[in-house]
């Protein structure tokens, strides 16, 4: 659909976005490879040189890892199941005639534009201190010993803060697919004599079953990759260390580069094979 | 001056040769008509005159000069698109004026000529109004005067009333051909509708899969066309065919008889079958005829006033002067 | 068409709607009211939820004593920054993707994406080294550069969906018309595409300005944006509930109200036009 001269622009104009990310993405990567073969203690010693697989072999068999993946497994699902099936209910909800619907929406997608550190300090010192926290004010309200949610309860706690981050995301998403079905195809059910709950689930659900799965995948990256939150709550302590935490601190607190680099690189592998999912819905889009 | 020549032009996206080789002249001020079936090339084609495409192999001429390596912009032309591409963010008046200020023409002479165009057009109430809050006429008359400003070689429309509903679309038909008449400019039209190709051109070129199949003026297309395609294309209602013994008595493979030459009688004629669906329009009457033995269904062109029912049995006579006669190629018999 | 109901049905979906709706929202307002409380009314027990005696003293305790104004600036600059320099580098890509795809063009919008996808915690060190080696640590324009790059995929693929929206015969009748390329993007494309841009503008900044995993970690004093000046209240000042409040508001209250404008916006952005 061009001619050779606008396809030779096109290409001079596409250069730097990609010779630009194809630096962000090659340099640090084969730095973190690199790394991930060498005994690298910055505070003791420098690069004391080839390790080979060492590094994994540790990563993988250190006390620290499977709790670790434990962890990033049930925060990731925990918080998937949450925001997905209230975000359909949400969404189905949002979608009914209703006054001040606007407002609703607003008041439901704020949580979303909050930034991390912020959600997190709040839900930690306002909600969830066990002093003077609100719950603990409405467990002594029920007679209840208020609980110290996030040592006692840490990871409950922490799944809760991050699905009300991410219920929004879900919502907001699973709501404007349900404003692209027909309606006719609906009412066409209902001529057909569907009831309610059927029509739910043989017309709305295979509906948003794309979307869904697109909320899955972009919330697995995000979630793989959650940090901040940990880190102003619970530092990693209480049983909270995800796969990205135990790296963080491998690279910055205890400064075992090579360790931290092989953690790293099956951070990656990890987060590939999310992604490779994610691509092949994306991709088929493209197409049409 | 605006004589387009094509010679061994082809274009192929990858592998795929969408045009083959076509040799094809357009004179100056005629109005040329491509028409075709959709995907026939004839939107190709014409994109590659512009330039928006590049050609494959082959030599693009306007005015003897070559053309084939020029920018769109200079080869001279203006073209009228489908979705008549108005720049929504630009007044008419801008619109009208966009490629004289690519010109760099001085604003006295931009002023003048929008102020020609738009009196030419009726536009001129519309001038400071955006694309949006015009009906589907006044942007295709905007589209077309942003066209003549350029004082072109040649126009090129590409579809340009596809959009439009039937009533406006005769309503514009008549308004580019009026406008030819007076601009006296080489047009360039593409169509797949066979009756804009038949009312405006001076030059019909019929494509099929990017071959030309038979270029002449309309009324050559319709008294003879040079196979089965176009006999079936050109003509509305379309063309009866009739194979087998039929077309064996007059030496050919297949026969062609347009309904608007089959004489009909409720008593005697040639040939004899039951009238089926019949579409009243007034002024004519079209009879779908079934049990002819000839074929599934004849199509017969009859006045407004002649009132056979469904399940009427009725007699048909076709003029022997104006059947035509193709070979088992499809090709036209002399 | 929506179809008509009851105003009965009405009624109990919109009691339904709003009460889920103020749940949701509840820990923000909770946030903000506290900001207006006193210390002591902020922990008091039972909470006092509207009567109490509002005062703005929060706020000037908070501004007096962080220098709030310098995590705000850099916040801005930070995020102001990457999305300008972001919008310099993808809007020719975006425009060359558009409009003039090869067999390409698929394979390279998917690997953008795919750079998106790299967990940041992957390459935190080499990233770190990088920047001490090249003197940007704690430096605004290496966070500007980071933030740009991370959020680059994102607003070449907005902009590449809003820019396919625009007809390209539009851009065709320009070429006829005798536009260049730089008359065709200056004249044409932008202002078409500037509702697109605009948006894309919106959510990346606030992409930038809520990042927390490369503002915490490479930035200390100089460059530290507002997710930083927040995390330094993690303890033991987090206990001082009005302060922490006021904090808070102050950081999050410039993105709500951006963030409002930009719901729809978000849906296309964050799910690569995938859900529309």
């Amino acid at each position: 659909m061009a001619t050779q001269q606008s396809r030779s622009a096109a290409r001079l104009m596409m250069a730097p976005a990609v010779v630009l990310l194809l630096g962000w993405m090659l340099v640090p990567l084969i730095m973190t490879l690199w790394f991930s073969f060498r005994t690298y203690l910055p505070l003791r010693g420098g690069d004391q040189g080839w390790t080979g697989f060492d590094n994994y072999v540790r990563f993988v068999t250190s006390s620290a890892f499977w709790p670790a993946v434990q962890t990033t497994l049930m925060i990731v699902l925990g918080v998937l199941i949450i925001t997905v099936a209230l975000g359909v209910l949400l969404a189905m909800l949002l979608d009914q005639p209703m006054w001040g619907q606007g407002i609703v929406r607003i008041l439901v997608i704020a949580p979303f534009f909050v930034m991390p550190t912020v959600s997190a300090l709040v839900w930690k010192n306002m909600f969830m201190d066990p002093v003077n926290g609100l719950f603990a004010h409405l467990w002594r309200f029920f007679g209840a010993e208020p609980v110290s949610w996030l040592s006692d309860a840490a990871m409950p706690s922490i799944i809760m803060i991050v699905s009300w981050q991410w219920l929004p995301f879900a919502t907001l998403i699973l709501l404007t697919a349900i404003q692209s079905l027909d309606s006719e195809q609906l009412e066409a059910a209902e001529m057909d004599g569907a009831p309610p709950l059927k029509r739910f689930a043989f017309i709305i659900l295979p509906h948003l079953a794309r979307a869904i799965t697109i909320v899955i995948l972009i919330q697995t990256i995000f979630l793989l990759a959650i940090f901040a939150e940990i880190f102003v709550t619970t530092g990693g302590a209480f049983g909270t260390r995800t796969l990205s935490y135990l790296i963080f601190q491998r690279v910055l607190e205890s400064q075992n580069i090579g360790l931290g680099s092989a953690g790293g690189v099956y951070a990656i592998i990890l987060a590939n094979i999310v992604a490779i999912f994610l691509m092949r819905i994306v991709g088929k889009n493209l197409d049409n | 001056m605006g004589r387009i020549t094509l010679e061994q032009v082809t274009k192929s996206f990858g592998e795929t040769q969408v045009i083959p080789p076509l040799d094809l002249t357009i004179e100056d001020g005629e109005f040329a008509v491509f028409v075709g079936p959709s995907g026939c090339g004839k939107s190709t084609l014409l994109r590659l005159i512009a330039g928006l495409e590049d050609v494959t192999s082959g030599e693009i001429r306007i005015d003897g000069n070559a053309a084939t390596s020029l920018a769109p912009a200079k080869r001279g032309l203006a073209m009228v698109f489908q979705s008549y591409a108005l720049y929504p963010h630009m007044s008419v008046r801008k619109n009208i004026a966009f490629p004289l200020r690519m010109a760099k023409l001085d604003q006295a002479e931009i002023d003048r000529r929008v102020n020609g165009a738009a009196d030419v057009l009726n536009l001129t109430d519309y001038l400071d109004r955006r694309p949006g809050q015009l009906s589907g006429g006044q942007r295709q008359r905007v589209a077309i005067g942003r066209a003549i400003v350029r004082e072109p070689a040649a126009f090129l429309f590409d579809e340009p009333l596809s959009n439009l509903d039937a009533a406006l679309r005769v309503g514009m038909r008549l308004e580019i051909s009026e406008l030819h008449e007076r601009l006296k400019t080489t047009m360039i039209y593409v169509t797949h509708d066979q009756v804009e190709a038949m009312t405006m051109a001076d030059k019909i070129v019929v494509l099929r899969a990017g071959h030309i199949e038979q270029v002449g003026s309309p009324l050559d297309l319709y008294r003879a066309p040079r196979n089965l395609f176009v006999a079936g294309f050109i003509g509305s209602p379309k063309m009866n065919f009739i194979i087998g013994a039929e077309a064996a008595k007059h030496d050919a493979h297949t026969i062609g008889v347009r309904p608007e030459h089959i004489e009909v009688s409720d008593s005697e004629g040639m040939w004899s079958g039951v009238v089926g669906v019949s579409e009243h329009l007034g002024s004519d009457t079209f009879f779908h005829i079934h049990d002819t033995g000839l074929a599934d269904t004849l199509t017969v062109r009859a006045g407004g006033e002649v009132g056979f029912k469904h399940g009427d049995r009725i007699h048909l006579t076709p003029r022997a002067d104006v059947i035509h006669r193709f070979d088992a190629n499809g090709l036209r018999l002399a | 068409m929506a179809r008509a109901v009851t105003p009965r049905r009405k009624l109990v979906n919109t009691g339904l709607a709003w009460a889920v709706g103020l749940l949701i929202f509840f820990p923000i307002l909770w946030t903000i009211l506290t900001s207006f409380k006193t210390e002591g009314q902020a922990i008091a027990s039972p909470p006092i939820f509207l009567g109490f005696d509002w005062t703005l003293e929060n706020y000037s305790v908070v501004m007096e004593r962080s220098d709030y104004g310098r995590f705000l600036m850099n916040s801005i600059i930070i995020a102001g920054g990457s999305t300008i320099l972001g919008l310099i580098v993808a809007v020719p890509a975006a425009w060359s993707m558009a409009f003039v795809p090869s067999q390409r063009t698929k394979d390279i919008l998917l690997w953008m994406l795919s750079t998106k996808m790299l967990p940041a915690v992957g390459v935190l060190y080499p990233i770190y080294l990088l920047f001490i080696q090249l003197g940007l640590l704690d430096s605004r324009a290496g966070l500007v550069v980071v933030m740009m790059l991370i959020n680059l995929p994102i607003i070449v693929w907005m902009l590449y969906t809003y820019f396919r929206e625009i007809p390209g015969e539009i851009l065709e009748a320009a070429r006829m018309d005798g536009a260049t390329l730089k008359e065709e993007v200056l004249y044409i494309l932008t202002p078409m595409a500037i509702p697109g841009i605009a948006s894309t503008m919106l959510l990346n900044f606030i992409l930038a300005w809520n990042e927390a995993f490369w503002t915490l970690n490479l930035t200390a004093v100089d460059a530290a944006p507002l997710t930083a000046f927040i995390a330094s209240y993690s303890s033991p000042e987090g206990l001082f509930f009005a302060k922490l409040s006021a904090a808070s508001t102050m950081a999050i209250a410039p993105i709500l109200i951006l963030g409002w404008f930009s719901q729809k916006q978000l849906v296309r952005g964050l799910t690569f036009g995938a859900v529309k």
